[in-house]
């Protein structure tokens, strides 16, 4: 990482595409297109932007009525970007023509420390990843490792699953509401969104002790049963929320510049986006109701009642309808959970896998025992691959396991919604305006903890 | 045989290596050679694996084909999976990209290739995604320690 290069002594980030160019020469392998975007917006000179890249043809075009584009950099840090995503951008005028995301500002090599660390302490790890929808991250993750064990989780953990998933959609979607408004100008709905998410946030706290990045969700089952006076608290939740909901429609459904500004922004056609892995609200907007609580139920979603929204129109305003709506169905599935909560065991009774009730450890020799093993070396799972698919706030959420028979995970991969999503960053924009970048990249809702993972 | 493989062989006979049925999962195992192919086969096939979920790799230093990818394929008419597998090789690792068939395969494929070194022929825009440019090495692969790194960015404190 060392460079005595004067000019690049202070900037890391150009010393990096620099050091990558000239291994890339040595090689003598052209650029990618990516790697040319780079070292053309990171040059320094006329002369060194001239000799590797993009700049050089773009000048070159002299024909008359043609203008030389602009190449931007937008972030990796800028408000309207959603966390560290860097977008380079190609403008003519105020057109976007090309944009190239650059990830990997948040990649803190998960998938790789999961491997070094046993199959019940990796849960801790993965939550981390998506970090506006930890319980679908770990929802994926114990479910493949379950898989793999070919474990059966009691009903009413399943139950509690379906309502912390359907809290955390609520709680995921509240934020990109609320940041989205904030990106275009409507700063009143951030205030509105967050004041209920810190609601939805204090039920996690009740449950899990933890706002964030919980590890309530264990291999088996849940960490604990519901406690007391939760549910009288969630049904006053539920109570309130659709008035709420009524109160950000009220703002941004009818508002002309709300409506100005995502309408007809950002379209594809559903088989483009299908081409390119893109899934949740995103495809649903565009037509095709794919959504895994519906087309391969888990968890025992096959039990609740509830619509999949969709649209038709694809574009940035149908996105918004549909999770606004999402919203909705989840308080309905909410309901339901409430008004059928089986009673029962909230966590498998597998003493080789599940660590035993706190209260045992008292009095029973076995208990501790089994307890000391789990904790200092694990549980084996048996080997083999398996891949859980669930459907996150932001699309397909999935899983990928390995196991070699041993207490660590051989490869734990996620396939993480917004990464894939947000590959249709480049199509869903070239032709639109700038301002209407921001909107697009708003609406797809990518979450760069998931991204870079 | 399944469908699956019996859709692949129609395609392009003698693909298929070899399937596997386990935990309620369907894995065809196909030639690396022909992963185009296999894939292509299945997207156009009657049972319409239109949307690939997922391309992803596991490392094993004792195999003799070393790499195995992992590609998630999903049909949207059933919501039926399948998991085709292959092997990348060890010594020069490489295969043919997915990206002529899924366009959405091109990061998929770019993590791979970043993070364990397999190259894929005819990909687009081949090079780092989530490391560094300038990164060294491929970090998920078995023999990558852990521990260690350079703290990076120290300098601009």
């Amino acid at each position: 990482m060392s460079t005595t290069d004067p000019r690049t002594e202070n900037f890391p980030l150009a010393a990096e595409s620099r050091e990558a160019i000239e291994a890339a020469l040595r090689e003598q392998r052209a650029l990618t297109p990516t790697e040319r975007v780079i070292a053309s917006v990171e040059a320094y000179t006329p002369e060194e932007a001239a000799e590797r890249t993009l700049a050089n043809e773009m000048l070159a075009d002299t024909r008359p009525g043609v203008r030389a584009p602009l190449l931007i950099n937008l972030g990796p840090n800028h408000p309207s970007t959603h966390g560290v995503l860097r977008l380079i951008v190609e403008l003519d005028g105020e057109v976007v023509k090309e944009v190239t995301p650059v990830i990997g500002y948040l990649h803190t090599g998960i998938e790789k420390q999961c491997e070094n660390k046993t199959w019940w302490q990796s849960v801790t790890l993965v939550t981390r990843m998506d970090y506006l929808a930890p319980f679908a991250n770990i929802k994926a993750y114990t479910m493949s490792v379950e898989k793999l064990l070919e474990m059966e989780v009691p009903a009413r953990a399943q139950w509690i699953r379906v309502l912390l998933a359907e809290l955390n959609r609520i709680a995921s979607h509240l934020v990109w509401l609320g940041t989205s408004g904030l990106e275009l100008g409507a700063m009143s709905v951030f205030f509105y969104c967050y004041r209920e998410r810190d609601n939805l946030l204090d039920l996690f706290e009740m449950v899990s002790g933890e706002r964030m990045n919980h590890r309530y969700f264990q291999v088996g089952g849940c960490a604990q049963d519901l406690p007391p006076g939760f549910i009288e608290r969630l049904q006053a939740f539920i109570d309130e929320m659709p008035r709420r909901i009524d109160e950000y429609e009220a703002l941004l459904t009818g508002n002309p510049i709300w409506k100005d500004r995502m309408k007809g922004v950002g379209v594809l056609p559903a088989e483009d986006l299908i081409a390119l892995g893109v899934t949740g609200p995103t495809l649903r907007a565009a037509g095709v109701p794919h959504d895994l609580r519906k087309t391969n139920p888990y968890s025992g979603y096959e039990h609740f009642q509830f619509e999949v929204p969709t649209a038709t129109e694809g574009d940035c305003y149908a996105r918004y309808l549909v999770r606004v709506r999402e919203m909705r169905e989840s308080l309905r599935i909410l309901q339901q959970v409430i008004d059928g909560l089986p009673e029962g065991p909230t966590i498998a009774d597998d003493r080789k896998v599940v660590l035993p009730p706190r209260e045992e450890l008292a009095w029973s020799m076995e208990a501790l025992i089994h307890h000391f093993k789990l904790v200092s070396e694990g549980y084996k799972v048996p080997a083999g691959e398996a891949y859980a698919p669930i459907e996150s706030p932001r699309g397909e959420m999935g899983c990928y396991v390995v196991s070699d028979g041993g207490p660590k995970p051989y490869r734990v991969h996620m396939r993480d919604p917004s990464f894939v999503n947000l590959q249709a960053t480049a199509p869903l924009c070239r032709g639109t305006y700038l301002a209407d970048l921001i909107a697009i990249v708003a609406t797809l809702d990518p979450v760069m903890g998931g991204v870079d993972r | 045989m399944s469908d699956v493989s019996a859709q692949i062989e129609l395609a392009s006979p003698g693909a298929v290596v070899g399937e596997f049925e386990h935990v309620g999962e369907l894995t065809v195992e196909v030639q690396k050679e022909r992963i185009v192919e296999a894939c292509r086969a299945l997207r156009d096939g009657p049972s319409q694996y239109v949307l690939l979920s997922d391309v992803t790799c596991a490392d094993f230093p004792d195999e003799p084909g070393r790499f195995r990818l992992a590609y998630q394929l999903t049909s949207l008419a059933t919501g039926a999976r399948v998991r085709l597998r292959a092997w990348a090789g060890a010594l020069d690792p490489e295969i043919e990209s997915v990206t002529s068939v899924w366009p959405g395969a091109n990061w998929m494929e770019r993590e791979v290739y970043d993070q364990f070194g397999v190259r894929f022929n005819g990909h687009p825009d081949l090079c780092r995604i989530l490391n560094p440019l300038d990164w060294e090495g491929h970090p998920l692969r078995r023999d990558y320690p852990i521990g260690g790194e350079e703290v990076q960015f120290s300098d601009a404190v």
